[in-house]
């Protein structure tokens, strides 16, 4: 094995990203108006429980036939004018990525993941203030599985959405403090 | 009342001296900054104080090991020269900014996705809540994005970005960057993080630049001014390349001894 390159370190996001890395359709990941759809929503806090208005968030997930292929068009352009066309509403990207909004909140409307085991969202945490993302996982269901077996029991819920009406499941998510969300490190 | 920037100082250096004592005393090198730095001020609230759970990356199957990808839908052409997304041209210094995204053994991670942002030339970001009380350039957006070519090279025209001030503490001003947001072939890879320029006189103040506290690694967020790079009559040439951290499938399976 040759040396291993040593790697770049990360920085915060900063506050100025508004104008960069949100997109028009960003939260909709499930193609328009498909009847299987649900939304993954919740509030973002820091450790004295305010919300944090300035917090991005990155989705990762297996599709609902289980491929992690993923698929190009999540920030589709129109070569015309530069501007975004939005998602072609037919491919399943299973990318995602929302800033939440003055009040704390982010909502993602998306296909059911068909992940082997347990299925669940990945989701990536970016805020002024971080200097290092966070990793962490929206599990839509509880049950058997490695990761949520290895925890507490009041740790373990920090990572199970909450369902609700209409297709919907609660997923807040605390960087400090009372009800820390658990978050992941990858070996 | 507010903090001074030698009140700063002194943490940043108090900080630093600890790391490089624990690193002579056996400690790990570490890469990467630590959540919890509060020399700068937003980080005391958004860090969490749980340590991370481990998850076994063995397992092919585990989501995050795969990861978004991106195609030439996703980008235009123009959208990797910030100096021509108007109807005139920016102000400052014209530049190329080009390198190579590579993962930790040295492979190019071709096709992937890299977003720039920055401020204008004056420092001021296009960005509604900026309020430093610098000129905004009616030329200048500051957002670029490109994909990876087959050698993991990427390339930017844009201008050199003006420090600003910030709240952080007082007379507090970062460096000149370019904020970076990077994918790799897996999401653990994910990457957000800021390039320098060489020689920056306000390094040493910049509790965000110092909130890694490993010189080398520190070394390793500054651009090298390359002079092949610069183009006559046009521009200056800045090379930076990128080094992606965390497991990938891709990765477990050809580094799988044959
Ligand atoms: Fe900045």
């Amino acid at each position: 094995m040759s040396e291993r390159l040593l790697p770049t370190p990360s920085h915060t996001i900063g506050p100025f990203y508004g104008h960069a890395l949100p997109f028009p359709g960003g939260g909709e990941v499930a193609p328009q108006g498909h009847s299987e759809a649900i939304t993954l929503h919740g509030y973002v806090f820091d450790g004295a429980g305010n919300v944090i208005p300035d917090a991005l968030l990155d989705f990762w997930q297996a599709a609902p036939d289980g491929s992690l292929n993923g698929a190009p068009g999540s920030m589709r352009r129109d070569p015309s004018t530069g501007g975004f066309l939005g998602r072609n509403g037919v491919d399943f990207t299973g990318f995602g990525r929302v800033a939440t909004d003055a009040d704390g909140q982010y909502a993602l409307r998306t296909l059911p993941p068909g992940n082997a085991g347990l299925p669940y969202i990945s989701v990536c945490v970016f805020a002024r203030g971080l200097v290092h993302h966070l990793f962490t996982r929206a599990y839509l269901t509880d049950g058997a599985d490695p990761l949520l077996d290895s925890l507490p029991a009041d740790r373990r819920a920090t990572l199970i959405a909450a369902e609700g009406t209409n297709r919907t499941y609660r997923f807040d998510i605390r960087l400090q403090g009372e009800g820390e969300t658990v978050f992941l490190e990858f070996q | 009342m507010a903090l001074t920037q030698s009140d700063i100082d002194v943490e940043i250096k108090d900080l630093r001296d600890a790391y490089d004592k624990a690193v002579a005393g056996g400690a790990p090198v570490r890469n990467h900054p630590s959540r919890d730095y509060p020399p700068y001020r937003s980080s005391l609230l958004r860090h969490p104080k749980q340590p991370l759970v481990a998850v076994d990356g063995g397992d092919p199957e585990t989501v995050e090991l795969s990861g978004p990808v991106f195609g030439v839908t996703d980008i235009t052409e123009h959208d990797s020269d910030l100096t021509i997304q108007h109807r005139g041209e920016p102000i400052g210094e014209r530049m190329t900014v080009s390198g190579r995204l590579l993962d930790r053994d040295g492979r190019p991670v071709r096709g992937q996705l890299i977003e720039i942002w920055q401020a204008n030339a004056a420092g001021r970001y296009a960005h509604l809540r900026e309020q430093h009380p610098a000129p905004l350039d009616p030329n200048f957006t500051g957002v670029g994005r490109t994909l990876t070519d087959d050698q993991g090279r990427y390339r930017f025209t844009t201008i050199k970005p003006g420090p600003y001030p910030w709240g952080n503490h007082m007379n507090a001003w970062r460096p000149a960057h370019i904020h970076f947001s990077v994918f790799g072939t897996a999401f653990t890879q994910r990457l957000i993080t800021q390039m320098y320029f060489p020689s920056d006189p306000l390094f040493r103040y910049d509790p965000i630049l110092q909130s890694v506290t490993d010189q080398a690694a520190r070394d390793r967020l500054i651009a090298t001014y390359q002079h092949d790079l610069s183009q006559p009559e046009f521009s200056m040439g800045y090379e930076w390349d990128i080094v992606l951290d965390g497991p990938s499938a891709t990765w477990i399976e050809e580094g799988r001894p044959a």
